[in-house]
């Protein structure tokens, strides 16, 4: 399964669904909604946290929360 | 029409909800408190029309009514209780037309509870220039309010604006009757029955968020509990289930009203994108960090430096003429030595506050702190903090108590306990006056590093880091201590950089200035005239013995001489001095004597105290010529008696320093730290742990340096 962890820099990817129900509802509210387009726009220095533009603006998760947003 | 209607600014964070809020109340806005909680409320007025003055609030900034947060809890609080004092007559969303779709999220909610709403959308120049357009007019009749176009920044649309909201004032609001998700009509008639009646929206936030609304009592939580048992419900469920289907009607109606017009695959890099380059880079981003902390630090230490010597030596000026002019008697001196001089010891570090909190809120206001916590969160992680702990450690340079409030924001507890009990650490500016003086003293004013820096300068922020490495280290120590383990998260919007609007900044600056000298300022003169009576004043006779004795054991002086001696021996007979005394073996190995034992207790409760103190003690050291008028000229001519060197040499100057950046010397603080975690094991572990470390580092940098 892909999820939003697995972008590089500048991949573009579509929410399919979530995998973590707890984190999904904050996800929904701040924009990522299932047949939404995300784009990878930053990797913190370490790694982690990183960025993506969703919904027309920038959003950062940490990567295990990325892990929980399945996109195709 | 109510005479003053209630308004409610509510809408998403970084949409526009501040500067709205501050074009509309310009300078007619005054903090509060919210019943119960600590959290600055800001009221301001707004004229609707001849004699009709709303009360504009001013919330924080939410996604959306299901809080993640503490400071999220507050608006819901508010808007799920009726009977609230700040429930308002009705609410203005904000929305950011450039992200509609999430920003009307809230704004469904908020109408379906009931609220008559105004939908005020802001941002539709940045809209514009990503190809969006849309068409309020028929975005109004789909959601059934008023929609105001308004560009909250420059202040334009407020006519309108004032319009939308008079219209919906006087109309009957006709709220959705319909909610677009499904759920058990007899569950809500058992809610209704047995909390009161109200609309179905209420009853369902009321039984999904229970443990979050202060309304209701232990009783009424374990009533919802088992009727969420009886039904099967699952808050968690219901309110994606609410989301996904808001999104589904929201969805329809903004492809109707808004109009994208294709942009290239590829669009021209904005200045956001240039700068995050930079800013999130590798390396580039902690050494632009690194960069701005310094020079924040270089920049309030020798720009504060010219207002605050005028004010010093106007406040030594002021006594001076006050002690000539007037007549003399005890209560001149308590004006002078004892009102005047602790007032001064306040007023001097004002230029200071205002330079950091102005750099704080610069930070705040352009967007470029949330980069901050993006590159630091990795790092923080590592010592049991968090990301969004850098904005209280960095406010916390500022002031600890603010610096706590703003720990709500982080939404796992032990993340948000440890950033509470290490923010103190973070040399606040109550700390300032403290090391100015004494940097000044011990640390030679023309030096400098590499040719550029002032040494006092370095000599500061190696303060200033030393404070953030032990509150970074402290955290460590907590995040082994503590064992929880418990989901912390880090989803934020990184908003595109900002210009600073400078009529906010300058009244947040005004506001939180404000607050600082009053709160500070009478606790500072409460202690100075407490102290001067302590210092004027001795068991029995002791003052008229200390002038006698000094009389007899030395019938050659005479003059400003023989009133210097009186003067010192008096304040060692006096009750302040034998506190002192009491003190003394205790504070020996740190190189104190009583005269700074003095210090150590005034300014127990509040640290800011000690440089007013030290002004009390050395005024009452008798006359002086008109080179030694400051404090700092007087701390310098104090001699040993042991060594007979200077007092206040490199060891004596270094240990005071390290002792006030450890020790936890703030009642405000502690009480903060109580109201925050709801429990008095925090602040007394607070207060023991960090007066440990003061006492032990103190006396270890005593005895190395000595």
């Amino acid at each position: 399964m892909r999820t939003v962890a697995d972008l590089k820099i500048g991949e573009k990817g579509v929410i399919v669904s979530f995998s973590d129900e707890l984190l999904s509802l904050k996800l929904l509210e701040m924009g990522c909604l299932p047949g939404t387009q995300v784009t990878m726009t930053h990797i913190a220095p370490f790694g982690d946290p990183i960025a993506v533009k969703v919904s027309g603006y920038v959003l950062s998760m940490r990567k295990d929360e990325a892990s929980t947003i399945v996109v195709a | 029409m109510k005479k003053s209607p209630k308004i409610a600014l509510i809408g998403n964070p970084n949409a526009g909800k501040s500067s709205l809020f501050n074009s509309l109340t310009g300078l007619r806005q005054k903090t509060g408190n919210f019943p119960g909680v600590t959290m600055d409320k800001l009221i301001g007025k707004w004229n609707l029309e001849t004699g009709t003055e709303a009360e504009i609030l001013d919330l924080p900034g939410i996604y959306s009514i299901y809080p993640k947060s503490v400071d999220e809890q507050v608006v819901i609080n508010i808007l799920a209780n009726p009977q609230h004092p700040d429930y308002p007559d009705m609410a203005i969303v904000v929305a950011d037309a450039s992200n509609l779709k999430r920003n009307l999220l809230l704004f469904s909610q908020v109408r379906d509870l009931g609220i008559p709403t105004v939908l005020a959308l802001n941002m539709i120049d940045v809209a514009e220039n990503s190809g969006i357009v849309i068409n309020s007019f028929k975005l109004a009749k789909e959601l059934n309010v008023e929609v105001a176009e308004v560009n909250a920044k420059k202040g334009i649309g407020l006519n309108g604006l004032r319009l939308a909201v008079n219209k919906t004032l006087e109309q009957r609001f006709n709220s959705n009757d319909s909610l677009p998700v499904e759920y058990s009509p007899e569950l809500i008639d058992e809610i209704k029955e047995q909390y009161g009646d109200t609309d179905d929206y209420h009853a369902l936030l009321w039984l999904s968020e229970h443990d979050n609304l202060k309304q209701f009592n232990t009783e009424q939580r374990v009533g919802f509990d088992k009727l969420q048992e009886k039904y099967g419900w699952n808050s968690q469920k219901f309110q994606a289930q609410e989301t996904v289907s808001r999104y589904a009607v929201l969805n329809e109606i903004v492809d109707g009203c808004l109009h994208q017009i294709p942009v290239e695959d590829e669009p021209v890099k904005t200045w956001t994108d240039r700068l995050d380059k930079v800013f999130l880079h590798q390396f580039w981003g902690y050494f632009v960090f690194l960069g701005i902390l310094f020079v924040m630090f270089q920049a309030v230490f020798t720009w504060a430096a010219y207002p605050q010597d005028l004010i010093d030596n106007g406040v030594a000026w002021l006594n001076q003429y006050l002690k000539d002019t007037l007549p003399e008697s005890q209560l001149v001196n308590l004006l002078t030595d004892g009102l005047i001089a602790g007032i001064g010891g306040v007023v001097v570090f004002v230029p200071q506050i205002v330079f950091l909190f102005l750099f704080i809120s610069l930070l705040e206001e352009t967007g470029y702190m949330s980069r901050v916590m993006f590159i630091m969160d990795k790092l923080m992680r590592r010592f049991g903090l968090n990301g969004k702990s850098v904005v209280p450690l960095i406010s916390g340079v500022a002031c600890a108590v603010p610096a706590i409030m703003s720990t709500r924001s982080i939404g796992s507890w032990k993340d948000r306990l440890i950033t509470i009990m290490v923010t103190p650490l973070m040399s606040c500016s109550a700390r300032l006056p403290i090391y100015t003086v004494l940097i000044a003293l011990v640390v030679p004013e023309k030096s400098t590093l590499f040719g550029i820096f002032s040494l006092q300068g370095v000599a500061l922020f190696g303060l200033y880091l030393l404070g953030f490495g032990m509150a970074i280290l402290s955290a460590w120590i907590l995040k082994v201590l503590l064992k929880a383990k418990e989901r912390s998260y880090f989803i934020m919007e990184l908003p595109s950089y900002k210009g600073p609007r400078f009529k906010h900044i300058m009244i947040s600056l005004l506001n939180s200035t404000k607050a600082f000298v009053f709160e500070a300022g009478k606790i500072i003169v409460a202690i100075s005239i407490v102290l001067w009576v302590m210092a004027s004043y001795g068991p029995g006779n002791a003052m008229q013995e200390a002038e006698q004795k000094v009389k007899t054991e030395n019938p050659t002086l005479t003059g400003a001489d023989l009133e210097n001696k009186i003067a010192a021996q008096k304040l060692e007979s006096s009750y302040a001095g034998h506190f002192g005394k009491v003190l003394e073996p205790a504070i020996k190995p740190l190189g104190y004597d009583w005269k700074i034992g003095i210090a150590l207790l005034t300014s127990f409760a509040a640290r800011e105290v000690f440089v007013g103190t030290m002004s009390t003690i050395y005024s009452l050291g008798g006359e002086v010529d008109d080179e030694n008028t400051t404090v700092m000229n007087r701390m310098r001519a104090e001699i040993n008696p042991e060594t007979g060197k200077p007092m206040y040499d490199a060891a004596l100057g270094f240990s005071l320093m390290i002792f006030y950046a450890f020790a936890m010397q703030c009642m405000s603080t502690l009480a903060t730290t109580y109201r925050e975690t709801k429990s008095w094991r925090y602040p007394a572990i607070q207060l023991v742990y960090m007066t440990t470390l003061a006492y032990l580092s103190a006396f270890i940098v005593y005895q190395l340096l000595k």
